[in-house]
């Protein structure tokens, strides 16, 4: 699917009729108007110094990571551009070695977070995926209570239900395990997931289902090959902010995994790599970065879908 | 190919009281092209739907050929249905939307693409097979809907509306290209449409409804001439048939200008003193003066070779349309129209006057 719109819904009436006609006319000059608003020069300048705004702190933590401490502790960031010669990888080198001395390396803790995240990205979205469906096709007694109640759910901070859920993870057996991180992970996930690929479900029109349906498909071959492939930009941009969600999550991971270091995510290390006296906190700026990597190629992979999604969610939701 | 049998079939949908669909009983025969008509909201998409198995049953029977098929799931009824919007796969292209019913039915790939092939064939679409439907016109993608039915050579083509989405010179085309393709495919049809010309010009037989309830299937023919009740009458034909309240007398109706209308003694017994008389407007000829029903004309449509005149009769009544009475319409010959203002006459054509019962609609005239 190449078009700007999620659903080149095939339904889309013919281009003779003269009413579907009119409403496309609609719809294109409300978005035209949107993108010559925004491209307009005030906009544009807006937009640059707002840009310039948000990430300077993070350039400045940048060139900060490539500095030595001692110049780290006497002037600003900026003015490591007088002292290029001054510029060093020390940093780097001995945040991937886990902060010098004792500790693991902080390759470890990377394979921890993407054994963390991949399966609480993937466990949602499909949990949720199906459970869309129903809502959103499947009629059953209690669906609409079910619906609110489900959606209602969002309104519990996560913070509410921690404690209660690691103690009664560990009294099952999966305390500290991965196992802990996924299900707690997955949990918190699901009021949204649901709640936002319920509505791109609707979005699709019935006729295409029946249309399925007399074809001789089905709820689950309707699910996977008429229904999925429609709403890939919906799952696409769930899983992404999922994904930057658990990559960040610190306090999940330290509920969750306080006892069992071995299972640590890349944020757990972060938080301890300057040292229990604050010592080496100059290698703080490098470890984020590192840290930052992996969230920022998946966000540069998917993005086209991430804003392809976001910006139907906008329209049609 | 099979027959199917509406047997008492009702859907009343939740909430209402009053059901949509009323005891429909309407046999058709294999091979058969019968057309569902009727307004908006009277039970032919319905009626269409249950026998798709997307629409419950909620009384009465359904079979296609010798299964009863009312409570089977639409997948187990080997029926293929053409949308209004067409529900084309939007993610598959033009092949793999054609071929998704035969793939899932788990017939082999090189069987299917020769079907898909054969009927691209027939329906012209050979070179648009790898095409996404977004990328077709609203006419290809029309045929791509109907390509999908007949892939699939089921026992029974039910067609939602499905020219409604094109514009009026295609839609002409298309309506011969289906009507032909059926013949020679000779697959039992389900058409639903709102369009008389398309109802009248398509089918073997047509079924009119209103308000749930079936009024007359006939041949497009006989609808024509014999209209069962009021509402038959007033919606086959264009423009419609005139109708026209008068008194009855002791043997009939009696105009002014002597046309006298007998009408069966029984019959005129059960009657409160009124009757509504109906003639098509390519029924009328024009009269000598005191020889006809008298019209002064409003309003004269000249279409080239007929010229059709609108006009208020000085005897009887026509019904209201909101809230004017209905005007009375004649056909005449295109090049000699009366003035406007004028008053004409006109008297109908022998055997084509049509008596109703106003109280019950019922045809009165053999």
């Amino acid at each position: 699917m190449t078009a700007a719109t999620p659903l080149p819904v095939p339904a889309d009436p013919a281009s003779e009729a003269p009413v579907t006609r009119a409403e496309k006319r609609k719809k294109r000059s409300s978005a035209n108007r949107a993108a010559t608003s925004l491209s307009s020069r005030t906009g544009s300048l807006v937009a640059i110094i707002m840009a310039v705004l948000w990430t300077t702190p993070t350039f400045g933590l940048l060139v900060t990571s490539f500095r030595t401490q001692a110049d780290i502790q006497d002037t600003g960031w900026w003015n490591a551009f007088g002292q290029l010669d001054r510029w060093t990888l020390s940093n780097y080198d001995m945040a991937f070695n886990g902060g010098g001395d004792n500790a693991t390396p902080m390759g470890d803790f990377f394979i921890n977070s993407i054994v963390i995240a991949v399966p609480a990205v993937f466990l949602p979205l499909l949990l949720a995926s199906l459970a869309a469906y129903a809502f959103a096709w499947i009629k059953f007694p209690g669906r609409d209570w079910l619906f609110v109640a489900v959606f209602a759910l969002q309104i519990v901070p996560l913070q509410i239900a921690l404690l209660p859920l690691a103690t009664w993870f560990t009294r099952v057996g999966i305390g500290g395990t991965f196992w802990a991180l996924w299900l707690s992970h997955t949990a918190f996930a699901l009021p949204l997931a649901v709640y936002l690929l319920h509505n791109f479900m609707k979005e699709i029109p019935p006729s295409l289902l029946e249309a399925a349906r007399v074809d001789g498909a089905s709820h689950m071959r309707i699910f996977l090959q008429v229904l999925l492939p429609l709403i890939t930009p919906a799952l696409a941009s769930f899983g992404i902010f999922q994904f930057l969600w658990v990559w960040n999550d610190l306090l999940v991971a330290l509920t969750m995994l306080g006892g069992s270091p071995e299972n640590a995510p890349i944020t757990m290390e972060l938080n301890q790599i300057s040292g229990t006296l604050g010592n080496r906190w100059y290698l703080l700026s490098a470890a984020a970065f590192i840290s930052i990597s992996v969230p920022v190629v998946v966000f540069v992979f998917m993005q086209r879908y991430f804003v392809r999604g976001l910006l139907a969610g906008g329209t049609k939701g | 190919m099979a027959t199917v049998r509406f047997d008492k079939a009702t859907r009343i949908y939740p909430g209402n009281d009053k059901p949509s669909v009323d005891q429909l009983d309407l046999e058709i025969g294999d091979g058969e092209f019968l057309v569902l008509v009727g307004p908006s909201g009277c039970g032919k998409s319905t009626s269409l739907r249950m026998l798709a198995g997307l629409e419950e049953v909620n009384d009465g029977k359904i079979w296609i050929g010798d299964r009863d098929v009312t409570h089977m799931s639409p997948k187990d009824r080997d029926v293929a249905m053409v949308f209004q919007n067409y529900a084309l796969y939007p993610h598959m292209t033009v092949a793999e939307n054609m071929g998704f019913a035969l793939k899932i039915a788990g017939v082999d790939k090189s069987e299917i693409k020769t079907r898909v092939a054969d009927a691209a064939k027939i329906l012209d679409l050979t070179e648009y097979l790898e095409r996404k439907p977004k990328a077709l016109s609203g006419g290809q993608r029309q045929r791509v809907a109907m390509g999908r039915a007949i892939v699939r050579s089921p026992q029974v083509f039910l067609m939602d509306e499905p020219l409604s989405n094109l514009d009026a010179k295609l839609r002409v085309q298309t309506r011969t290209q289906i009507a032909s393709l059926q013949r020679r495919l000779g697959v039992t049809t389900v058409y639903v449409t709102h369009d008389q010309v398309e109802a009248m010009t398509m089918g073997d037989r047509v079924a009119v409804l209103d308000k749930g309830v079936l009024q007359q299937v006939d041949t497009p023919r006989k609808m024509y001439d014999h209209p069962a009740n009021l509402f038959v009458a007033g919606f086959i034909g264009s423009p419609a048939m005139n109708l026209i309240h008068v008194p009855v007398d002791e043997g009939g109706v009696t105009f002014r200008s002597g046309l006298h209308i007998p009408i069966e003694r029984e019959r005129l017994a059960k009657l409160d003193g009124e009757v509504v008389v109906g003639v098509r407007p390519e029924d009328l000829e024009p009269a000598a003066e005191h020889e006809g029903l008298p019209v002064t004309v409003e309003v004269v449509e000249e279409l080239g070779a007929d010229a059709y005149v609108y006009g208020t009769p000085m005897e009887g009544r026509t019904d209201l349309e909101q809230g004017v009475p209905k005007p009375f319409i004649a056909r005449t010959d295109g090049r000699t129209p009366p003035a406007k203002g004028s008053t004409v006459y006109f008297k109908p054509k022998a055997d084509h006057v049509h008596v109703f019962d106003p109280a019950t609609g019922e045809r009165l005239t053999d």
